[in-house]
């Protein structure tokens, strides 16, 4: 194995020059990134910058209009024939997406089903899972998010921070090699935001890859291996928390965290 | 209590109270209820009697003919159309829906056209369509078009019997009505819910039928539950056709005895039974599909009747 493979085998996400449109208005202006297994990459911007955007075409939710994303040493979405990306059929890409856990902003557990099945219901149907074995592991990850006694309750039941970590949970129960988190602590109540980064904290230390965009400076410097300021579709800044949030070098980065410190 | 000298409002405010506790709440009483209810009852009382003594709608036949054979097997074809058109309807309404809801144009446009056609056209329409397809097509031929191959190939009026007819009718008309009434409810879902589903690698089909669709049925249930009342009573336009369904069944009864009005008054007796019946369903399937909602848990009419227990998941 040369070198160069085993640092592609290292590395979990690479984008290069990524490009998204929402009909003439251009969102992504060519993204470049690079996340190494075991990171924790914080990604920060102003509203409106492409955060989501960028990290919903990680795991393909969105279609990228130009440049070419990997996982894992696999393209997203797409399957190289020569000079060609071909796109790959819908269940391919449902395939892909299995091994990439997602935390969104709002949670969007299944109100219609406990905590318990929310967790246990993908492993089951989509990794064929017997229901004993999910439920066991379903019960383990509900245990390390603090939620052991909450498993027969629905959502609507829940607090915030409680329905992020069962959220957190559930995406975790595929296994995945990777999180994202979209403004995890975002919707929640100041007391609460403690708890879900808590949670994150110990799967930093777990050493889980994770990119997280995020607004809470405290949590990037603390856990983020590397940071990424965004603005406007583009990355302006990019390295170590000291960097980007201690030393910025650039005007619009000093300019956002003036509003956020 | 106080002295009009000095800012009144402040003192009454702070002083009506004094340092009582303790007082009886008196709810306010609504009196207006009260005369309304008795106004009403008064009148429903007298209408009731003057119906109990009509001598036109002689009570005495319509107790003979409640249960006699011919109707009750008229009830039974009455429910036999409502469920099998209901579950046409709704079976085929959940795929036209998903297909107008597709991104595939071909099927979002052949969805449309069904249900435009459909839902355009009066259902006594297509009921007389239906029964009298032999005057349009004398035989139905199923094949591969223009080879002269044919798979079925039989007269029109051995295969559309009038009961194929009243139940084409009815389910393709219900169709129509069940896919908009699905596509709202399955637009109603949050996005993020399929965001979420598909994030955990689920297929399209796979989130759409485990996650999309029962939360819809929220939606979908109560307006659903009233196009079954509708249909049940919509089965007596089958009665155009000779459909055997309880209307045809008194009509053809009092075309001989012309005993109309008490054989009306079974015939609505049967389909206000029926209807009822049909509400108390809807109540548990709505029920059924609310749990995890946090409204669900408060107790209706019903529960009050039939002893009120808990959603499952608030009990533990
Ligand atoms: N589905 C969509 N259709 C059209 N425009 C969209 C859509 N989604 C996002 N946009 C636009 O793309 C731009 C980037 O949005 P994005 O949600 O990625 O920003 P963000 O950095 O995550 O912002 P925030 O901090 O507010 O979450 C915004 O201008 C937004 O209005
Ligand atoms: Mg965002």
């Amino acid at each position: 194995m040369s070198a160069q493979q085993i640092e592609a085998l290292e590395t979990m996400v690479r984008a290069r020059g990524v490009r998204k449109s929402y009909g003439s208005t251009e969102v992504l202006k060519g993204i470049d990134i690079d996340v190494m297994s075991g990171d924790v990459m914080c990604i920060i911007g102003p509203s409106g910058s492409g955060k989501s955007t960028f990290l919903r075409c990680i795991n393909h939710l969105e279609t990228i209009d130009g440049g070419w994303l990997e996982v894992n040493g696999h393209l997203v979405g797409y399957r190289r024939k020569g000079d060609k990306l071909h796109e790959m059929r819908p269940s391919e890409v449902a395939a892909q997406r299995r091994d990439i856990g997602m935390v969104f902003q709002r949670f969007n557990l299944f109100p219609h089903m406990t905590v318990l099945q929310n967790v246990c219901h993908a492993p089951v149907l989509v990794r064929k899972e017997s229901r004993s074995s999910a439920r066991a592991h379903a019960r383990e990850l509900l245990d390390r998010v603090g939620l052991a006694d909450k498993a027969e309750r629905y959502p609507s039941q829940l607090s915030g921070g409680q329905q992020q970590r069962v959220a957190i949970a559930r995406a975790l129960a595929m296994r995945p090699p990777l999180m994202l988190f979209d403004e995890p602590t975002s919707a929640l109540d100041p007391e609460l935001v403690g708890e879900v980064l808590d949670v994150m904290k110990g799967l930093a230390r777990d050493g889980m890859t994770m990119v997280v965009v995020t607004h809470e400076m405290g949590f990037a410097r603390e856990v983020a291996s590397s940071v990424v300021f965004m603005d406007d579709g583009v990355v302006v800044e990019a390295g170590s928390p000291d960097q980007v949030i201690g030393a910025p070098q650039h005007a619009r980065t000093r300019a956002f965290l003036s509003k956020v410190l | 209590m106080s002295t009009m000298t000095t800012t009144p409002r402040t003192i009454r405010s702070d002083g009506a109270m004094g340092d009582a506790r303790d007082l009886e709440v008196v709810p306010l009483r609504h009196w207006g209820r009260w005369v309304a209810a008795l106004l009403v009852g008064v009148f429903a009382a007298a209408f009731a009697v003057s119906l109990m003594n009509n001598p036109n709608l002689e009570w005495a036949t319509v107790g003979d003919y409640l249960t006699k054979e011919f109707v009750l097997k008229g009830v039974a074809v009455t429910l036999m159309l409502t469920a099998v058109a209901m579950v046409i309807g709704t079976l085929g309404g959940v795929g036209i829906a998903i297909m107008r809801l597709s991104g595939n144009p071909v099927l979002r446009w052949s969805a449309w056209l069904f249900v435009w056609f459909f839902r355009g056209t009066p259902l006594l329409v297509q009921i007389i369509f239906w029964g009298f397809l032999a005057a349009l097509y004398q035989r139905i031929q199923l094949g591969i078009p223009f080879t002269g191959w044919h798979l079925v190939d039989a007269d029109t009026n051995t295969l559309v019997t009038p009961m194929v007819a009243a139940i084409l009718a009815l389910g393709l008309n219900e169709m129509a009505y069940a896919a908009e009434i699905v596509r709202g409810g399955i637009i109603a879902v949050d996005t993020g819910q399929d965001d979420a589903a598909r994030a955990l690698g689920l297929t399209g089909a796979q989130a759409m039928r485990t996650i999309t669709l029962p939360q819809a049925m929220r939606v979908i249930v109560p307006p659903m539950g009233n196009e079954t009342v509708t249909m049940l009573k919509s089965t007596a336009l089958v009665s155009v056709i000779g459909g055997h369904d309880l209307l045809t069944a008194v009509q053809s009864v009092y075309a001989q005895n012309f005993k109309v009005i008490p054989l009306l008054v079974v015939a609505a007796i049967w389909y206000l039974a029926m209807t009822s019946v049909l509400s108390l369903g809807q109540y548990f399937l709505e029920r059924r599909f609310g749990r995890g909602y946090a409204s669900s848990s408060r107790p209706g009419v019903v529960s009050r009747w039939l002893g009120s227990r808990g959603v499952e998941g608030d009990a533990r």
